[in-house]
């Protein structure tokens, strides 16, 4: 059975009328899923489903959703949690936003079916606080699930009660660690915990907790109600399904591009119009900022957690940032390490310490003023930060330097003698959408 | 504290980012946030909310404000600060009414954030972290929103203003001087600072259907298979059975 | 593995392999302890034996090619690793690679750090700069800039931090997270300008605040107290135990010069691990100042004059020889047994008294015969112990508030309920902050009330169970009855002084019943056995008076001379009284350190040695031995109690039989251990709770508050919590009084005026004070707890809402 280019599921109602409604939403087949979980299968019947499913973490580990909740110690006597992770903050990651800002009811249907999963009472939405208008959405999804009796006691007249709790962060991209999310939703730094005990052993007020990605769980309804069989009929053998490709940049149509896992980069940039005309391709992140950059030599890799990988970087989120050839990767380096720089929590001495050293080092080399041997200074001091940090912030500005480096090492050394804005203008990069050359959806369909 | 014997040579020392100015939190907001923690089963969780809601009333978080929610939580206000300065949502001067975000990660940098928040600063005559003198606006470098489809980004209270450029970034802040209602561009009528943070601290202020379900960017795949037919596989027709092979 | 190792505590053993060498180690045992045992040295910052791993610093990362499931991991923190059967690690000693990853953590730490170790306190006993030299590069690539902060900041009067040597490890605040329960500083900020900061107004105010300073593996905690004052290599070393309390803590106590210039804690596992509190690590400045006494004074035309030994000693003998065996020997709750020895022998054999008594406090008519019956004459081997704590199921506080008057024995309540979940039960009037800090169960109790408290959880109690039971019990009559009756139903129990002498003096027999090794005066083949051992005639065979006797027979002229040790006239509970007979004719010799109120009304004073001069033993609460050891050996101005009392014994004609305190300490070991008759112990009858009008008065001794053994270490006092008058909301509406308004406190001699601080969950009808801050509450108001006192708020100062 061949399955189409692009197969909207998750967002195939964001473009209908107020989709963010509870009435629209069940007019369109919610909460059927999650009746049908309630009333007519067992916990271990939906984790199976799940597993057989083959969904994988959607927030950049790729983990399998079913397997994680398969861990939830039942004997435990602690109440269990459900956390569901909407800190959607890694450059270049914007899928799950326009996703909570469309279809709130989505997530909230997939928690109501992964507490029954996990045994869960209480569930809690941990939103980035800088979303302002995602926020309100989820807050009244809730609310109005709530109303209708699907939340509170006695879910759609079960005996199951599910609270769910819509919780602002307040600027900190550690937090979409997991373990840093849990110390910030009990009101601490939001500092990554030391592992072991993981959270389905003791994560939230150190009870067996599940930490799942939004768009992991708003992925799960479509499984309930279509199937594991229907869900594996998209993407590839170990990385199945359908999921959402954020393209953004230097291309003519940036956007939210939902296709089954496996779709090559080539395609969705044929989707997304090709870059800006009269430039081309210079490299582009497969999965957000911490993901190891790759080019135009990578164009026909399999966009699933194993192609990718095996091109040498990380599926992550699907986040595509584009750059063209009128870019200089010393810029780009720099901004993205200062990013992490910006964001390091402090804990751990090569995160903080390295990012420190690495952004002046990169500022050098993008005024020019950078010394002989500092692109190897660069790349020892990466070596020295490289998976010896607490958690995986360190190894994202990693991976965005050295492969950086190992891709245009000779722009780096440049940096010796030469500005970055000399080689590279940086007015040339601008690309403001007006002035964008409008191309319409036909035309794109054309091509 | 005494400063007692070895005091440091420097003026400030004794000050590490607090605030000096006085809250105007009342039992009105102090009650509120008991009903905050009410919402969870340990109520140290509320403080993040607990801080919003301060600054819903402060514009930034004041000492007075760190010692309530010590006070209310129960535990120490080293602890409190310890939270509040490591978020960057909090605010250690008042944020202007209109906080204004433009975002320079490297993406939003290079398509054109630089120049905005060049604009930006000479528009409004203050720095990044600095508010205008008249209260009106505050502006901060941003990292990543969220938004990278329609960079470059700016932000204000929070709410999208996608795909900006320097005209547009003007007209902005002419609009919101004059006072004339506008809209976000996936988002509601720009309220303010003030009222936005009372939002993230778990107070809806109704404005939930305000705007589109989705716009834009976020659109283009989904205008692309509407228009060839794409669609998400039939469920098979044989009924998938749990557990089953293939 | 050996069938004896199996046998052992923890039977379960990994084998495992570091470096090449094979490890047997308890399952569990992190890979950094297991490569210490094979004297392999992992570079740490973070990691601290007593804190639970936070794997923060880094510097400790090794390669683990093998899990123990052929599958190697990414690098891991030894810290934070556990070792597991058939794991292969490699550290930095076999493996160049990972010598690199810990020089490179080490070029980290030093990229921001000032490296002014010129001018820093820890240069020379600093972690970070031996671990740079032993694993780090030897010299730096960074060339960007620095971070620097204003330095240092005050965290408390005694606390300093310069944050720019900070290396961010979270000792100092895991400390205070999980072993003292404080959590006055916290990291602030975030990245690399995460710091460690306390709040503005509320500074790092804690009992035990030294101990930061003391783990901190850099120069950013320094303390006011010692800053500037030495270089680590030129101090002398030596450990011994620290006078302030009964726990009887290891001490690390440096000097150069020949003046002591810093205590720190010393590493005694069974004792206090690796904590002291703050009493015992910055008050030993008492007894170097102007005060200190350092020759004989005779008193001539009335006044004190300085006097040669021979003259003095002359003085002392005329005026003791005249009062005959109507002596009264006040050897006060401090000395070290082997002082104490030498006046129990001083007073039965010189004197001829047992007039003798330690007690220089508060107690109750039943103590006597209960510490003769219950406690004398235990030891270690079947006390209750401080590592023994963690193994009860519920522990029992009576009369007893553990974070004042025990401090390091709070330290390990805290353990115990915190890693253990061991049930604390407080008896007290009031929920404090140290019984949150222990997890405890507050039974809100009136004093007076406590019998009625232990009778409603007696159901609850057996063998498992402790009853820690501190000085103050024995105030409530009754009380010490109700826990020898748990006794023997097989609850066990401990007493718990607050003086580090008081054990000592137990077991040398400073009480007027009580001759050393638990004998009683009253048995008649004890003193024989006694005689015998000494080779002395007939011992005195009427039980002597007590302390509260001695003082009356002073004011009624019945006791003709005193015999005094260190002894404050302000801690007695008939102070006034006291004062008022010793303007009488009673004739006084005093042993001192210091000029005290007391020397003012001597005869004679001998000048004595401090505790850092002499060798001696300290017996804990626990009835172990702690061995003090002369630290500072150049002093030719004082002579030890034992030293002072021979000689005088010789110009007596008589004989001590010891001249030295290590002769002392021979001789109370030969006839220590006695098997025969041991005290009986009649409690007296309960009164319960003291009926009458007012308020019930309750209140204890803080930490830190004006006792004259913190004298000079000012900084520390200003950590101390202001006095204030505690009341629950009941009591203090019921007196239309306002948190904050100053309330007056009345008794029989006379009154006190404190803030009124309105306590949730506290016992109604009850004022709670603390003892002696700033003014010392019994003698002054002239009531013991459990009495009652009228109390009136001011009238003029107006409350505080």
């Amino acid at each position: 059975m061949s399955v189409d280019t692009l197969t909207p599921n998750l967002s195939d109602n964001w473009d209908q009328f107020e989709s963010w409604k509870l009435a629209n939403y069940e007019a369109r087949g919610g909460y059927k899923a999650a009746r049908k979980a309630l009333f007519e299968m067992t916990s271990a019947e939906i984790i199976d489903v799940v597993k057989e499913s083959g969904l994988r973490g959607r927030g950049g580990a790729g983990f399998p959703t079913g397997m994680k909740w398969s861990f939830i110690p039942q004997d435990n006597p602690k109440p269990k949690y459900l956390v569901v992770n909407c800190d959607e903050s890694e450059p270049g990651t914007c899928k799950d936003v326009p996703m909570l800002m469309a279809t709130p009811h989505t997530l909230v249907e997939g928690i109501i079916i992964a507490c029954k999963a996990v045994n869960s009472h209480q569930a809690f939405i941990y939103v980035r606080g800088e979303v302002l208008h995602v926020i309100r959405r989820l807050q009244k999804a809730v609310a109005d699930a709530y109303q209708a009796g699907y939340l509170g006691k006695g879910i759609f007249g079960s005996d199951y009660d599910l609270d769910i709790v819509v919780h602002s962060g307040a600027g900190a991209y550690i937090c979409g660690e997991e373990t840093a999310l849990l110390d910030s939703l009990e009101g601490r730094r939001g500092q990554p915990r030391l592992r072991p005990p993981f959270p389905a052993v003791a994560g939230l007020y150190a009870s067996p907790t599940v930490v799942n990605n939004a768009e992991s769980i708003s992925s799960v309804p479509a499984i309930i109600n279509n199937g594991a069989a229907w869900y594996k009929l998209m993407g590839t053998e170990k990385s199945s399904g359908a999921t959402i490709y954020s393209v953004s940049g230097h291309v003519m149509r940036p956007g939210q591009y939902e296709a089954p896992l496996g779709i090559t980069y080539r395609e969705l940039l044929d989707l997304a119009g090709g870059i800006r005309p009269g430039h081309r391709l210079k490299f582009f992140t497969p999965g957000g900022s911490s993901t190891p950059i790759l080019t135009d030599q990578h164009l026909d890799v399999a966009l699933d957690y194993e192609g990718v990988a095996a091109a040498g970087s990380i599926l992550g989120t699907k986040a595509l940032q584009t750059y063209d050839e009128t870019v200089s990767v010393v810029r780009t380096t720099l901004r993205y390490t200062e990013f992490y720089k910006h964001e390091s929590c402090g804990k751990c001495t090569p995160c903080r310490e390295g990012s420190w050293w690495l952004v002046q080092t990169l500022r050098n080399l993008e005024a020019g003023k950078g010394r002989e041997g500092d692109v190897d200074k660069l790349l020892d001091v990466c070596d020295n930060v490289s998976m010896k940090s607490f958690c995986t912030l360190a190894d994202g500005f990693v991976a965005c330097i050295t492969s950086a480096i190992k891709h245009f090492r000779e722009e780096f050394e440049a940096g010796y003698h030469t500005p970055a804005w000399e080689l590279f203008p940086y007015e040339k990069s601008v690309y403001f959408p007006d002035h964008r050359e409008k191309i319409t959806v036909s035309e794109v369909a054309d091509q | 504290m005494s400063g007692h014997g070895f005091a440091s040579h420097y003026d400030d020392a004794q000050a590490i980012d607090s605030i000096r100015k006085p809250t105007a939190i009342t039992e009105t907001t102090i009650a509120e946030m008991r009903e905050i923690m009410a919402r969870y089963p340990e109520p140290r969780s509320a403080l993040l909310p607990m801080l919003h809601l301060a600054q819903s009333i402060d514009g930034c978080v004041t000492d007075g404000a760190v010692k309530i929610c010590a006070d209310l939580l129960g535990i120490s206000e080293a602890q409190v600060n310890g939270v509040a300065t490591f978020y960057t949502m909090y605010k250690r001067r008042e944020a202007g009414e209109h906080h204004i975000g433009v975002c320079t990660t490297s993406l939003c940098a290079v398509m054109g954030g630089d120049a905005l928040i060049d604009q930006m600063k000479e528009k409004l005559g203050i720095d990044e972290g600095e508010t205008t003198a008249d209260g009106k606006f505050s502006l901060e470098r941003l990292e990543c929103n969220a938004a990278c489809d329609f960079a470059p980004v700016m932000m204000v209270n929070w709410e999208f203003m996608d795909q900006m450029t320097p005209e547009k970034a003007d007209k902005l802040i002419d609009a919101l001087v004059a006072g004339q209602e506008v809209r976000a561009t996936r988002g509601a009528t720009i309220t303010s600072f003030k009222q936005a943070e009372r939002v993230l601290a778990g107070f809806p202020d109704g404005r939930a259907d305000e705007g589109p379900s989705a716009a834009g960017a976020s659109l283009a795949g989904l205008e692309i298979a509407r228009q060839r037919g794409w669609k998400a596989p039939e469920v098979p027709q044989t009924p998938a059975i749990e557990g089953e092979e293939q | 593995m050996s069938t004896d190792v199996k046998t052992q505590a923890n039977p379960e053993l990994v084998t495992a392999t570091i470096d090449g060498i094979e490890v047997h180690v308890p399952k569990g045992t992190l890979v950094i302890r297991a490569a210490e045992q094979i004297g392999i040295e992992i570079p740490r910052f973070c990691d601290h034996e007593l804190l639970d791993p936070v794997a923060a610093c880094r510097a400790c990362i090794v390669e683990v090619p093998d899990a123990g499931n052929g599958r190697g991991m990414k690098p891991q923190p030894a810290c934070a690793l556990s070792l597991m059967p058939g794991m292969v690690i490699e550290t930095g000693a076999s493996s160049e690679k990972v010598a690199k990853h810990q020089s490179g953590m080490l070029e980290f730490l030093l990229i921001n750090h000032p490296l002014d170790c010129p001018i820093c306190d820890k240069g020379g006993e600093c972690p970070l700069q031996n671990q740079a030299m032993s694993h780090g590069p030897g010299e730096s690539r960074y060339e960007g800039v620095k971070r620097t902060y204003p330095k240092p900041v005050n965290i408390s009067a005694q606390l300093l931090i310069d944050r720019e040597r900070c290396v961010l490890c979270q000792r100092c605040t895991r400390f205070g997270a999980q072993i003292s329960g404080d959590d006055f500083i916290s990291l602030a900020e975030r990245g690399a300008l995460s710091q460690i900061v306390s709040y503005t107004e509320h500074p790092y105010h804690s009992v035990f605040s030294g101990n930061i300073v003391q783990i901190c593996p850099v120069g950013a905690l320094t303390s006011v107290d010692y800053r500037f004052q030495a270089r680590p290599f030129d101090l002398v070393s030596t450990a011994t135990t620290c006078e302030n309390c009964a726990v009887g803590c290891e001490l690390r106590t440096d000097h150069r010069h020949f003046q002591v210039k810093r205590r720190l804690a010393g590493n005694d596992p069974l004792v206090n691990e690796e904590w002291n509190c703050d009493k015992g690590r910055f008050g030993f400045r008492s007894g170097h100042r102007d005060d200190r006494l350092t020759t004989p004074l005779v008193r001539r035309d009335g006044a004190l004059v300085a006097a040669s030994w021979p003259e003095a000693i002359d003085v002392a003998v005329r005026g003791l020889k005249a009062a005959g065996s109507a002596v009264g020997v006040l050897p006060g709750g401090r000395l070290t047994l082997e002082n104490a020895y030498a006046y129990s022998r001083f007073a039965r054999v010189v004197l001829g008294t047992n007039s003798v008594d330690f007690r220089n406090r508060a107690y109750g008519l039943e103590e006597a015969d209960f510490l003769a019956a219950h406690v004398a004459g235990r030891d270690v081997e079947d006390s209750v112990t401080l590592a023994g704590l963690e193994k009860a199921k519920k522990i029992v506080l009576v009369g007893f508030a553990p974070e004042d008057e025990s401090p390091v024995t709070f330290l390990r309540l805290r353990k115990a309920w915190r890693k253990r979940g061991v049930e604390i039960i407080d008896i007290a009037p009031f929920v404090s902050d140290a019984a949150r800090k222990m997890g405890a169960r507050t039974v809100l109790t009136a004093p007076g009330g406590e019998i009625a408290a232990l009778a409603t959880l007696a159901e609850e109690l057996d063998a498992d169970s402790v009853v820690l039971v501190g000085e103050r019990a024995g105030l409530v009559p009754g009380l010490l009855g109700t826990v020898s009756d748990l006794a023997g139903k097989g609850v066990r129990f401990a007493w718990i002084p607050r003086r580090a002498g008081e054990l000592a003096a137990l077991e040398a027999g400073l009480l007027p019943g009580l001759l050393p090794g638990s004998r009683l005066v009253s048995d008649a083949s004890a003193r024989v056995d006694l005689q015998a051992a000494w080779g002395v005639g007939k011992l005195p065979e009427a039980e002597g008076l007590d302390a509260a006797g001695i003082w009356a027979g002073v004011a009624d002229g019945s006791v003709k001379a005193l015999v005094t040790g260190g002894i404050e006239l302000a801690d007695l509970p008939q102070a006034a009284a006291a004062r008022r007979a010793l303007a009488g004719e009673v004739f006084v010799v005093c042993l001192e350190q210091r000029a005290s109120e007391l020397t003012e009304h001597a005869d004679v004073v001998f000048p004595v040695a401090l505790l850092e001069e002499q060798i001696g033993t300290f017996i804990n609460w626990e009835h172990r031995l702690r061995e003090v050891v002369a630290v500072n050996t150049r002093t030719d101005t004082a002579m030890t109690d034992v030293r002072v009392l021979a000689a005088l014994a010789d110009a007596m004609g008589s004989q001590l039989g010891v001249r030295s305190p290590v002769e002392a300490r021979i001789a109370y070991h030969e006839i220590a251990d006695w098997q025969g008759l041991r005290g009986d112990f009649h409690p007296t009858p309960a009164n319960g709770i003291t009926p009458g009008e007012g308020l019930i008065l309750a209140g204890w001794r803080t930490a830190l508050d004006d006792s004259r053994c913190l004298d000079g270490a000012e900084t520390v006092r200003e950590t101390a919590p202001p006095p204030v008058a505690r009341m629950s909301a009941t009591t203090a509406a019921a007196l239309d009084a306002v948190s904050g308004q100053k309330v007056t406190i009345t008794g029989d001699a006379g009154q006190i005026t404190l803030p009124l601080m309105i306590t949730d969950r506290m016992v109604d009808d009850v004022v709670w004070v603390p003892l002696n801050s700033g003014i010392q509450v019994i003698p002054t108001v002239g009531v013991l707890p459990g009495q009652r006192v009228r109390v009136s708020p001011d009238e003029a100062a107006g409350g505080v809402a």
